[in-house]
């Protein structure tokens, strides 16, 4: 049948990673935990082979419209599949140093990946849920991953709880949207919804958005941010920061802008309600923290406001602002965890804010990375983080919501006050005496540290070139696909 | 004349290369590297004064286009997009002729990691200049923005004892106003699909948005500047930072607040300017009389300069919104002149900073008959800051009022009685700072300058004066430029 034929070659990166997932799972089980190394190694292979399916798949429709490949897709699987294998890279030596090491670590990468992938192509509100719920499953297991940890095992089942909570949400709008609209399709929700002014899949559509928030931490929904990203192993941190919230976000994009178009200046409220109080909670929440990982939950609080407020827009521009935004913010965050992964005295990794002190003693270069990067999601320009801002703003000023982008900005100027104590600890202060120096940094960590660092500063000017395009390319191709 | 291609990048850029070279020095240095940093600083900011003094020499006054200019496409609608014209033209001069004297300076009292803060000035001279060569709003906008990262850590390493209160306040108030700033560029871009600054002072902004757009650009540069009473991180800024630091701060990094209303709030929108110069004068004039006699009663010597800084750039703002070639010129005047003097009363301080190590007034007294050379030089600098006749300080003060006084006489008048005050606390600290006797035992053994700090001073007392006695040395310069600015100005708004 050419049908299915097509489906399956559309499907291919899914199946690639489900397949080769099971696959990797059998040689671990066969191998034992001795096969850690070799698992992660496959993995980021596996991931790296599914991109490159991505990148050269065909585009179009496939199981009757509930799967979509076009541009939007391919562009958002590409990042969150990179995204995943640098997740991998980064955590496989921590886990080893830490003596945590289990070869189901990149499994449960590679099939959250495959659920992440399915979001970003989801065409109908069942994929739609399937995708969240696969991505979502492995990352329960991975936050509670160190297991004998009191705080893992609370983040897990805290994001466990509150996450189902969500899911239920999401499930009854989607309910509600399939009542009033009768179809599971986004296109042919659109097609209703251009005809009927319904308040009940208004009503149904407000729910879907609250569970999709709490998806990419957006404030009201954000409480299980801080401490699943204080109690959770490091490397799945990182994870969390950046593959998740990229499907997250081309899924929220591709509901609102697919089957609610017509519906912008209901939903656009919504989402510039949520972008405003996600500003204010992540930049005065970050205030008062001690811990690193806390502070970066805030901090990532924040920024999910202003990636909201590309995609409440409504343009093509917000989505191109919103996935460039996204992909330096993603860099961004890697360079932020990987320093906080190379990081430990005397074997013990670097919690608290205060620990920085006088890093530019002992590790001039990395202090030089995490100045750079501070700055850089500070918004200061030309670092990358202030390209991101910019195009978000730029979107939304276009798109007439310019007080929403005022507020996002001074916003971001009380967020500064902790990015520069950041900066302040490590250059103005010394370190405290009698503490132990700061081990040798695994080489893993410390190359994606800088290598994030010269992309934020000075590379981001040179590959915005490229980036621009690509991005634009994505938000164009939306819709047409 | 010798021509030099592209030499507006040069002359903005080079600094950063000899920034490099520093970093090349350290990692091949195994040793101190700190005379090595010291040498090379030195040698780049004379290099780009050189080159800046070509491009001087090159430039048309006759002309009031942009000169120099270089156009080249860049990501999201910006351009590469550079060039000077009278005004602009000044002030980078003006940059390239500070730095060289800041690092001197710094040669002997900065002995703690040299080499990070010789490369801090390099790159703030780089955003400095870039400034006032970009003609591309967003290109405009980084260069602004990016000056706040080398002085936040200018100030938070070398500063004084309360210098990491002082660097946050310095960095969080004027991001606070450049955020509204970028706001109000991203919605001229949207609203009029360029970025060019010279297309966009051709666009007749609508007279409803003006005034909004016109508050976003004046809230960023009036914290720059800084007009009262959004002024309170200056004092903090310069009592905190390193002289040389101090010295960027009043001469060049102030600056950039009255180039930024002479290059977007008077020319893009003439008609908000109308509006809001009363209030422009209002707190101009507040400024002038306010800051005067605060300074009266500063108990810090730097603190008081500060202090008068302030009220001299009263001077500047009252003089811009006057809308006429008068004010203008005399505004463009006033800031560079201030640059001269206010720098150079900043080395004054550091020169008994750096034997007493204290700025209390209190603890000075009588200085003259120890030091007779610093005695002379900071007497022509406090007359030069009060606007004695002969000096630089006096035109610029005599050209803004009275560009000032035909659009509103009770601001000139109470920028007139601003002077008088500017006599008196300047010549009261005059007095107790260097006339009578020594009381305090510490001062006995007070050296007067020594030949490095005479370097530094001859420059700036010869531009002083000669500004002073020929100001037609600036002026024609920016003749041209002006007369282009405010005639289009006075069109605008129907006058």
């Amino acid at each position: 049948m050419p049908d299915l034929d097509l489906a399956l070659r559309l499907s291919a990166p899914e199946s690639t990673l489900a397949v080769g997932g099971l696959v990797l799972l059998m040689l671990g089980a066969f191998m034992g935990d001795r096969s850690a190394k070799l698992v992660s190694a496959l993995s980021v292979a596996l991931l790296v082979a599914a991109t490159a399916v991505t990148v050269t798949g065909p585009l179009g429709q496939a199981f009757n419209g509930a799967y979509v490949a076009d541009p939007l897709a391919v562009y958002g699987k590409a990042l969150i599949f990179l995204s995943s294998a640098v997740a991998i890279i980064l955590g496989g030596g921590w886990m080893h140093r830490t003596k945590i090491a289990r070869f189901e670590y990149p499994i449960l990468i590679v099939l959250a990946s495959a659920g992440m992938g399915m979001m970003a192509s989801s065409g109908d509100l069942i994929s739609l849920y399937i995708g969240i719920e696969l991505h979502s499953l492995a990352l329960y297991v991975l936050a509670a991953f160190h297991r004998d940890d009191l705080k893992a095992s609370e983040a897990g089942l805290k994001y466990f709880v509150l996450g189902a909570l969500s899911s239920g949400l999401l499930l009854y709008g989607a309910s509600l949207i399939y009542g009033f609209a009768g179809s599971m399709r986004f296109d042919e929700i659109a097609a209703y919804a251009a005809t009927n002014q319904s308040t009940g899949l208004i009503f149904g559509l407000v729910f879907l958005i609250c569970g999709l928030a709490f998806k990419v931490s957006a404030a009201p929904f954000h409480m299980w941010t801080p401490d699943v990203y204080e109690g959770a192993p490091t490397p799945v941190v990182a994870l969390f920061a950046t593959a998740p919230k990229v499907a997250a976000m081309v899924l929220i994009a591709r509901t609102l802008e697919g089957a609610f178009a017509g519906s912008h200046d209901q939903w656009a409220q919504v989402l510039i309600l949520i972008s405003l109080i996600s500003f204010a909670v992540g930049s005065f929440g970050g205030l008062a923290q001690k811990d690193i990982q806390r502070l970066l939950a805030y901090s990532s609080i924040a920024n999910i406001g202003y990636a909201l407020l590309g995609i409440a827009a409504g343009t093509t521009l917000g989505i191109q602002a919103m996935l460039l935004f996204m992909t330096l913010y993603v860099i961004d965050q890697f360079g932020f965890f990987a320093i906080l992964l190379s990081l430990s005295r005397g074997g013990r990794p670097i919690r608290k804010i205060a620990d920085l002190a006088g890093l530019r003693k002992d590790k001039p270069l990395t202090a030089i990375a995490l100045t750079v990067l501070s700055l850089s999601v500070l918004g200061m320009p030309p670092a990358a983080g202030f390209w991101g801002k910019f195009y978000v703003f730029g979107a939304a000023a276009d798109a007439g919501y310019w007080m929403a982008g005022a507020a996002g900005l001074v916003a971001s100027v009380v967020a500064g006050f902790y990015y520069l104590r950041i900066i302040k600890l490590m250059w103005f202060d010394k370190a405290p005496e009698g503490v132990e120096p700061i081990d040798a940094s695994p080489i893993e960590a410390k190359t994606i540290a800088l290598a994030a660092a010269a992309f934020s500063f000075p590379l981001v000017m040179v590959g915005l070139t490229w980036l621009e395009p690509l991005a634009r390319n994505a938000a164009v191709g939306f819709g047409a696909g | 004349m010798p021509q030099i291609p592209y030499i507006l990048s040069v002359v903005t850029f080079l600094p950063l290369v000899g920034a490099g070279l520093i970093l090349l020095a350290r990692l091949f240095n195994k040793g101190s590297a700190d005379g090595a940093a010291r040498w090379i600083a030195l040698a780049t900011t004379v290099v780009v004064l050189a080159v800046s003094a070509v491009l001087v020499a090159g430039f048309d006054p006759s002309s009031a286009a942009y000169q120099f200019t270089e156009r080249y496409e860049w990501f999201a609608g910006a351009q590469y997009f550079m060039g000077v014209d009278g005004i602009s033209i000044l002030f980078v001069l003006l940059t390239a002729f500070l730095m060289p004297l800041c690092i001197i300076a710094s040669w002997k009292t900065i002995t703690d990691r040299v080499v990070d803060y010789m490369i801090a000035f390099l790159v703030l001279e780089t955003l400095v200049i870039g400034v006032f060569t970009s003609l591309d709003l967003f290109l405009f906008y980084i260069f602004f923005e990016g000056t706040l990262v080398p002085m936040f850590i200018i100030i938070g390493v070398w500063g004084g004892a309360n210098r990491i209160y002082a660097s946050y306040k310095f960095f969080l108030y004027t991001l606070l106003g450049s955020v509204l700033m970028l706001l109000a560029m991203l919605w001229m871009a949207a609203e009029t699909g360029t970025t060019s600054i010279p297309a966009l002072k051709e666009y007749a902004f609508s007279p409803t948005v003006q005034p909004l757009l016109w508050l976003a650009f004046f809230a960023s540069f009036a914290v720059k500047m800084p007009m009262w009473p959004v002024h309170t991180w200056l004092p903090d800024a310069h009592v905190q930072a390193p002289t040389a630091g101090s010295v960027i701060l009043a001469g060049i990094l102030l600056k950039l607040g009255g180039y930024g209303f002479l290059l977007f709030n008077l020319p893009m929108f003439p008609d908000a300017s109308k509006m809001f110069a009363p209030l422009v004068f209002v707190l101009s004039a507040v400024a002038i009389v306010y800051t005067s006699l605060v300074a009266f009663r500063q108990t810090d010597i730097k603190k008081l300069i500060a202090y008068s800084s302030v009220a001299h750039m009263g001077f500047v703002t009252m003089g811009i919104f006057a809308g006429n070639a008068l004010g203008v010129q005399g505004a463009v005047f006033q800031m560079l002149s201030h640059g001269l003097i206010s720098g150079a009363l900043f080395l004054c301080v550091g020169v008994v900073y750096d034997r007493m190590h204290t700025r209390e007034i209190a603890f000075y007294g009588g200085l003259t008959s120890r030091m007779p050379w610093f005695a002379a030089i900071f007497l022509m600098f406090t007359m030069a800051n009060v606007g004695l006749p002969g000096t630089s300080g006096f035109i610029g003060e005599i050209l803004t009022m009275t560009g000032v006084y035909g659009v509103s006489t009770w601001t000139a008048l109470f920028a007139a009685t601003g002077v008088i005050f500017s006599a008196v606390y300047a010549l009261t600290l005059y007095r107790n700072v260097m006339f009578g006797e020594i009381t305090n035992p510490a001062l006995k053994t007070i050296t007067d300058i020594d030949r490095r700090e005479l370097l530094i001073f001859v420059p700036l007392i010869i531009g002083t004066l000669w500004l002073g006695v020929q100001p037609g040395l600036v002026l024609d310069y920016t003749a041209a430029s002006v007369e282009a600015l405010t005639s289009a100005y006075q069109l605008a708004i129907g006058g």
